[in-house]
């Protein structure tokens, strides 16, 4: 029991923390609420099951997948430009981007016929048994594959002079020009590295999840939950905060059967409780809203 | 006289700007138009539109107005149709009745939710706005044996007997909510909610008791939000769980920005071109509309920032700078206190 709960909630907590870390780093130097970034999870997951089924070779239809995903992102960046002041229509807008997104890969879906849009094929096959869970090699690769790229993440931003320079950037637009950071190079590398994280982890996860076209929706509010709760902006928060929703909800699915699905209006209860405890989130203090 | 006082201010109000000759003959066309059309279908779209002018308008006075942003609004709409729901189903109260008890209940859902904006702000008072829907949600499914679970609730009595009946209740609130947000609007409580939204900390120091004021703007927008709920319920005669979706809150925000925000007018012009070109976009191309529908959105924001509204009212109208007053567009001089109007709108 609390092995499922653990083998279960590491894994999800893994992919929420990802996301969480692409979000906040979205949001820090952007200053933006992209509702569209977990729809560029669903379609990398789609494009690598896509290229999969035409026959290229795993790690080909992974590059290919993410190196659209990026394009893809880069150019919606570009739309978000004339009304960047205005936070209520980039919200549209991305949320609307989300939904096109969405929207296309189900018309692309009913329009190939008789070809199953659901299920992709695992990298490795087998699988081992864990503390007396049974744990698919699959399983082990993505929790490795996220892991690393987490932790690749965060040296990257800590360690390296470009990591220093987005995280300046993030912290104070005007200083970090004066001190000749390129603010608009750096917001859109930090678009591509935040979405090429999102497709990552699309692509390595997606073998162990049902796709569907509007998945992207349910994670979008499970991933604001997150950053919500962790503090917007701030990436050590968010890291936590996906551990704890994670372990909650994988928690509630186990202990609680009966009221499992309620796990995400739980997660919801608990958010807004912290929210009206602490109003920026467990570590989002150092964020000032402008 | 009184017959005289309507003319004057038709001649002095109306007549003299083209937007509100607009409004006049829309209203016009709208009360005439069962006479001249009896298909259910259009009617039934036209009621769809007048329920969700005021679901959107309401949507329009607490985040465009007064700066709250809530990601939730389906709560209010949604708190109030279940309420006339269960109280029509189960205690057989009639319409007339359910559906004012429900606003209440929006309101109070209203209060509940305004609460945590006492202390958040911006996107984290917007997500938690945002869950509430889902914890909701959660209850309805748990309480399954009052709420109908997942199934919802059905066999909800009709408000009116016929649907032309019911076009004519429709269309009154809808020109009542309207009015009445409009006058509220423009009146000190309205100036008071842009102040908020502006800057709130200014508005605390000039004396504004801004507590009072955001719960107001909570409760006035739940009253009409479940005032559309509350008609809505009792004309689908069906409700569930659905009307608290994502989608249902993200609907008002799509046809307010579409329309233009923080005018009351503009989101109803959104529900008014965006309803029907949906419904017409599904007859024609079936589940790819929304794919369309959603292209014309993105393009309209992001060419069209302001809203279709100020989009036609930059072309038609002349703000005169000395007065504020609305002239017609080919005018040189104010129409009240003759101070020259610059060529272009707005220089």
């Amino acid at each position: 029991m609390f092995a499922n709960i653990f083998v279960i909630g590491l894994l999800n907590g893994c992919v929420y923390a990802l996301l969480a870390a692409g979000f906040s780093l979205l949001f820090s130097v952007a200053r933006i609420v992209n509702l569209a970034y977990t729809a560029y999870w669903m379609i990398a997951a789609y494009i690598y099951l896509g290229m999969t089924l035409l026959g290229l070779p795993s790690w080909l239809a992974a590059a290919v997948s993410i190196i659209l995903t990026i394009a893809m992102s880069l150019v919606f960046q570009r739309l978000l430009d004339p009304v960047k002041g205005n936070p209520m229509s980039v919200m549209i807008l991305t949320l609307a981007i989300g939904v096109i997104l969405q929207k296309s890969v189900s018309f692309v879906q009913d329009s190939v016929q008789g070809v199953y849009f659901q299920i992709v094929p695992s990298l490795i096959k087998g699988s081992t048994h864990i503390l007396g869970v049974a744990v698919t090699y699959q399983y082990l690769l993505s929790l490795f594959v996220v892991l690393v790229i987490l932790a690749a993440l965060g040296m990257f931003l800590t360690k390296t002079r470009f990591g220093i320079a987005i995280r300046a950037t993030s912290q104070d637009k005007q200083v970090a020009g004066l001190v000749g950071i390129n603010e608009k190079a750096v917001a859109n590398i930090v678009t591509g590295i935040a979405v090429g994280v999102a497709a990552i982890a699309g692509v390595v996860v997606s073998p162990l999840y049902v796709l569907e076209p509007w998945m992207w929706l349910q994670h979008l509010l499970v991933l604001m939950a997150v950053v919500i709760f962790g503090g917007l902006g701030s990436l050590k928060g968010s890291m936590i905060a996906a551990f704890i929703i994670a372990f909650i909800e994988a928690g509630v699915v186990f202990l609680l059967p009966s009221v499992g699905f309620l796990r995400s209006a739980i997660v919801m209860f608990i958010m807004i409780v912290v929210l009206l405890v602490r109003p920026r989130g467990l570590f989002g203090a150092m964020v000032e809203e402008h | 006289m009184r017959i005289g006082n309507i003319t004057d201010y038709l001649k002095k109000e109306i007549f003299p700007v083209p937007t509100r000759v607009m409004a006049f003959v829309g209203l016009a066309a709208l009360v005439a138009f069962p006479l001249i059309m009896d298909q259910p279908h259009i009617l039934r779209l036209m009621i769809m539109i007048f329920i969700f002018s005021i679901f959107a308008a309401s949507w329009d006075l607490i985040s465009a107005y007064t700066g709250q942003v809530v990601l939730g609004h389906a709560l209010f709409f949604g708190v109030s149709a279940y309420t006339c729901a269960m109280l029509n189903t189960h205690f057989n109260m009639s319409p007339v009745m359910t559906i004012p008890i429900g606003a209440v209940v929006a309101v109070a859902a209203g209060l509940i939710a305004g609460f945590p904006a006492l202390r958040l702000k911006g996107i984290y008072l917007g997500l938690t706005t945002m869950a509430m829907p889902v914890v909701l949600v959660a209850v309805i499914e748990y309480m399954r044996s009052y709420t109908g679970g997942e199934q919802g609730i059905i066999g909800i009595e009709q408000l009116a007997t016929s649907r032309v009946h019911f076009y004519y209740i429709a269309l009154l609130l809808m020109v009542v909510s309207i009015a009445v947000l409009m006058k509220i609007t423009r009146s000190k409580i309205g100036l008071i909610f842009q102040a908020i939204r502006d800057d709130e900390i200014a508005a605390r120091a000039s004396g504004v008791n801004t507590t009072y004021y955001k719960l107001l703007s909570f409760s006035l927008s739940g009253l009409f939000a479940g005032l559309a709920g509350g008609l809505y319920a009792h004309f689908m005669r069906v409700i569930g769980p659905s009307v608290f979706e994502f989608s249902f809150s993200f609907e008002p925000i799509i046809w307010t920005i579409f329309g233009g925000g923080a005018s009351i007018v503009g989101p109803v012009i959104g529900v008014f071109i965006l309803l029907p070109v949906v419904e017409m976009l599904h007859v024609h191309l079936g589940d790819n509309a929304t794919l369309i529908y959603y292209l014309i959105l993105v393009i309209v924001v992001v060419f069209a920032p302001g809203g279709v509204l100020r989009l036609i009212n930059r072309y038609t109208e002349k703000v005169c700078p000395e007065c504020m007053t609305v002239n017609a567009f080919p005018r040189r001089q104010c129409r009240v206190c003759s101070a020259k109007l610059s060529a272009v709108n707005g220089e």
